[in-house]
């Protein structure tokens, strides 16, 4: 069981990570509109693992985007921040009682898990375009950029957990 | 001290998270920064592996767009080649000290981005290629970057779709020059900035690089003239340029090495160190 969770989380570590800089990093919708589905690993990292080795993974993942995107450390920045503030958000959406069962994402409730995913991309893309751009002389852009690429990586990230689930 | 171990193991989470996202924004705040983005960039083994795996796949994509673009260049150089050999005999065995003054190398584009407000490409030649920090890149439509960052075997380009980014360029009627920068958006777009109120522009003028800096020779195309402004100040003209490359759409690239920098650096920093 320990190794199998292991492999799995490599697995899907590695293949969120080249989906992401091969294919999703060149959508530019609308002239800059990407989706950044490799959250979906901080996501759907058991709840009930180490919060340690999150962070860490975290940052692993965030800075290799990073530097396939020249980005510096911005995506490492982001995806750090939701794996910290990640225990607080469960228990918003899902309730005090997250910890003592062993959910998986694909068996809550819808709602609950949509709170989930919007709050986690939000704030995620939030850090993310206030590193990139740096600059509060834009803070329009920093919203604008935030709100259309949240909603694109949300619906994603929704069907991605959805295609995957349906198997289980 | 059992205390202090204990504060220790009680906050791990939250010290590892400080931690690391200071890093983060330690490498952030580097890369924002003039002349320091060297600590993580896609000039890498594996990174720029990956890409040039991508790239070979995607070349077949608009191999003829691509063609085209070619032969229009072959066909331009031509042209002028025709115009050359008539007035000058060019002796192929020793070419002219203008012409060695700039060495192009030719490269390929790997990976690309457009849509940030720092936009960087990556090319296939690196430090083995001769390629350095700081040499100009154009392709054969107009400028497109300078190189920010080499590694063995590939090199960044800082495009001209970057915040930082500031050319040197001037009105090819006038002489007039300015900066080119560009402020976000339409990646077809960039601003001329520091032309005076008492230049006469029109819009559709063509805007060429200046040979005052020592990265690009003089005459490379830019852009023409779209729009113009005053700018806050009341003294200076916000051009808006629209650019002759189409920088979504990139494949080939020349990477041109000025072979006197070295010796104009020398000479400014001892007048700088004179004063």
């Amino acid at each position: 069981m320990q190794s199998n969770d292991f492999l799995i989380n490599a697995a899907r570590f590695l293949i969120l990570l080249f989906i992401q800089v091969i294919f999703l990093n060149n959508i530019n919708l609308f002239g800059y509109i990407n989706p950044y589905l490799y959250i979906l690993f901080i996501m759907v990292y058991p709840f009930t693992g180490n919060q340690s080795l999150l962070i860490v993974l975290a940052f692993v993942l965030g800075l290799s985007i990073d530097i396939f995107s020249d980005s510096g450390g911005a995506h490492a920045a982001a995806a750090v921040f939701i794996a910290f503030v990640r225990p607080a958000i469960l228990k918003f959406s899902f309730g005090v009682s997250y910890e003592y069962n062993t959910i998986k994402i694909s068996k809550t409730a819808m709602g609950e898990r949509l709170t989930y995913i919007a709050i986690m991309v939000l704030i995620h893309h939030l850090v993310l375009f206030s590193m990139e751009i740096f600059n509060f002389k834009h803070i329009l852009l920093i919203l604008k950029s935030t709100l259309f690429s949240g909603v694109f990586s949300s619906v994603l990230i929704l069907c991605t957990i959805l295609i995957f689930s349906r198997k289980n | 001290m059992q205390q202090i171990v204990f504060f220790f193991i009680r906050n791990k989470n939250s010290l590892l998270f400080l931690l690391l996202f200071i890093i983060s924004i330690a490498l952030t705040v580097n890369s924002h920064s003039f002349h320091k983005n060297k600590v993580a960039t896609s000039a890498n083994a594996v990174s720029g592996g990956i890409y040039s795996f991508k790239q070979n796949i995607l070349d077949y994509i608009n191999l003829k767009e691509q063609n085209n673009i070619l032969i229009d260049e072959n066909k331009r150089l031509r042209q002028m080649l025709s115009f050359v050999t008539d007035s000058i005999q060019l002796d192929s065995t020793q070419p002219p000290h203008e012409l060695l003054k700039f060495k192009y190398r030719a490269a390929r584009v790997i990976n690309n981005s457009f849509s940030k407000s720092k936009n960087y490409l990556t090319l296939n030649k690196g430090r083995k290629d001769g390629i350095k920090v700081d040499m100009g890149v154009v392709s054969s439509r107009g400028v497109v970057g300078i190189v920010n960052s080499v590694s063995e075997n590939y090199a960044t380009v800082q495009s001209v779709l970057n915040t930082k980014s500031q050319i040197n360029a001037q009105l090819k009627n006038t002489d007039h020059f300015g900066t080119l920068v560009w402020r976000t958006g339409s990646p077809f777009e960039a601003t001329l900035i520091d032309i005076p109120r008492q230049v006469v522009l029109t819009a559709g003028d063509t805007i060429i690089t200046d040979g005052k800096s020592t990265i690009f020779p003089e005459g490379i195309l830019v852009g023409s003239i779209k729009d113009f402004t005053l700018s806050s100040n009341k003294d200076y003209y916000d051009v808006s340029v629209s650019l002759f490359n189409d920088m979504t759409n990139l494949r080939h690239v020349y990477v041109i090495e000025n072979t006197e920098k070295d010796e104009i650096i020398s000479l400014e920093n001892a007048l700088d160190n004179a004063e």
